[in-house]
């Protein structure tokens, strides 16, 4: 295992924690903390401090007979859970996204590939091949934007990143992502907003792409 | 810093190789009662215990989730959801790692997420635990230890800040929004990763020998 560099935020655990993150971004924290213990220990503390503040909280008397009530389910049978386990580079998060199907890809041009796993007005969230070499298409974003390595590398203006690296960018970052040498470049990337290509072929195709 | 000299003792005594004559379930006089209710019903699925359990946090739970504007005959729905996954999945919990009442924070937000939103919360991939039901009461007792170092550390906020805490792990504020407040004490937070983090790596070296 490759030491990950890149983490998730603090306030991002937190958010996600409290269940204040948007599906699109908590897809990407989950599969994150899947591969990183760092961040998963660090989840563990958030939910620490988020027990210590139920716990200290109001209460509400329940009613009586909720206890019996429960105590009744107990031998119930509970409906059936579909869980999906991690498969080859993908942890289970996004094969549970995927619903435990491989990704369907589309092609953008230039070797480079999308699986869209969710789009709509609060974000989208989906996963990218990029071919060694290959750039993604230039773009900025008006938001913020989470990707996740899950194969290969890529770098930009701000570093490399690898398997199991995050890379944390908000608006005001004008990036290109280059796949580095080695196998194809695998994200996971959410945005809370449709990207924005910088230039104009792109940019036309954006409403067909959904990118 | 005391509180560190503290938990970096606790941490080595945590790593003494686990030893032939422990007992899957010797709750100490010291630990926590919560948790000695928690591992009576993982390891005994003891139901006296498990009402003691929703005696605990039934109220608790139930005023938690009404804060966050749920009304009391739905917030009663999920605290029954809750219980019942308590009882459900208690062998997922893991007192070495998590207190009781982080894991049921966890569910209940979870739950409460789920119910509103229709659709299912991305969660990430459990750890598979290594091979093993022993019982390591110096680490529980340990990570009982810091959790309450962690309340007394909440307490002493001024009531400002203590808002903003309540507020963040109510769900009320988004990342930008914690992000933005200065004055949240994230590092109470920060200092107590190190021991979990130990644990973890403890767990996955253990895993790589079997």
């Amino acid at each position: 295992m490759t030491a990950i560099n890149h983490h998730t935020s603090d306030a991002l655990l937190a958010a996600y924690a409290s269940g204040n993150l948007a599906q699109p971004f908590a897809l990407v924290v989950a599969a994150h903390v899947s591969m990183c213990i760092e961040c998963r220990a660090a989840l563990l503390a958030h939910q620490t401090v988020g027990g210590a503040v139920m716990e200290a909280g109001a209460q509400a008397a329940c009613s009586g007979g909720l206890k019996a009530s429960i105590l009744d389910r107990l031998d119930d049978e509970p409906a059936p859970e579909i869980t999906y386990a991690r498969s080859s580079i993908f942890p289970s998060p996004v094969m549970a996204a995927l619903k435990g199907k491989p990704p369907r890809w589309k092609s953008l041009g230039m070797g480079v590939r999308q699986s869209i796993l969710s789009a709509d007005d609060t974000g989208s969230v989906r996963l990218l091949y990029i071919p060694a070499g290959r750039a993604m298409p230039d773009h900025s974003h008006s938001g913020m934007e989470l990707t996740l390595v899950l194969q290969g590398s890529f770098s930009d203006e701000t570093g490399r990143f690898g398997v199991g690296d995050v890379e944390v960018a908000f608006d005001d970052l004008e990036h290109t992502p280059t796949a580095n040498v080695g196998p194809a470049c695998i994200c996971l990337a959410a945005a809370d907003a449709p990207l924005r290509f910088t230039s104009l072929i792109p940019r036309m195709l954006q409403p067909i792409f959904r990118i | 810093m005391h509180t560190d000299l503290i938990n970096l003792k606790d941490v080595g005594r945590a790593y003494a190789p686990p030893r032939k004559d422990m007992h899957p379930v010797e709750p100490s006089a010291e630990m926590n009662q919560q948790t000695v209710w928690m591992l009576a019903v993982r390891d005994g699925r003891d139901r006296a215990a498990f009402g003691a359990l929703f005696d605990f946090f039934g109220p608790r739970l139930k005023g938690f989730i009404m804060r966050s504007g749920t009304n009391g005959a739905q917030a009663e729905d999920i605290v029954q959801d809750v219980m019942l996954t308590v009882w459900r999945k208690a062998h997922l919990f893991d007192p070495h790692r998590a207190q009781v009442s982080a894991w049921i924070y966890q569910i209940a937000r979870n739950r409460q997420i789920d119910v509103i939103r229709k659709e299912r919360r991305p969660v990430p991939e459990e750890l598979k635990l290594p091979e093993t039901d022993e019982i390591d009461a110096s680490q529980i007792l340990a990570v009982e230890q810091d959790a309450a170092q962690l309340k007394a550390a909440l307490a002493k906020l001024t009531p400002d800040q203590r808002a903003i805490i309540e507020q963040a792990y109510l769900g009320e504020l988004t990342h930008q929004e914690i992000s933005a407040q200065s004055g949240l004490p994230l590092g109470t937070v920060k200092s107590r990763i190190r021991l979990g983090l130990e644990r973890l790596r403890h767990d996955l070296k253990g895993l790589r020998e079997q």
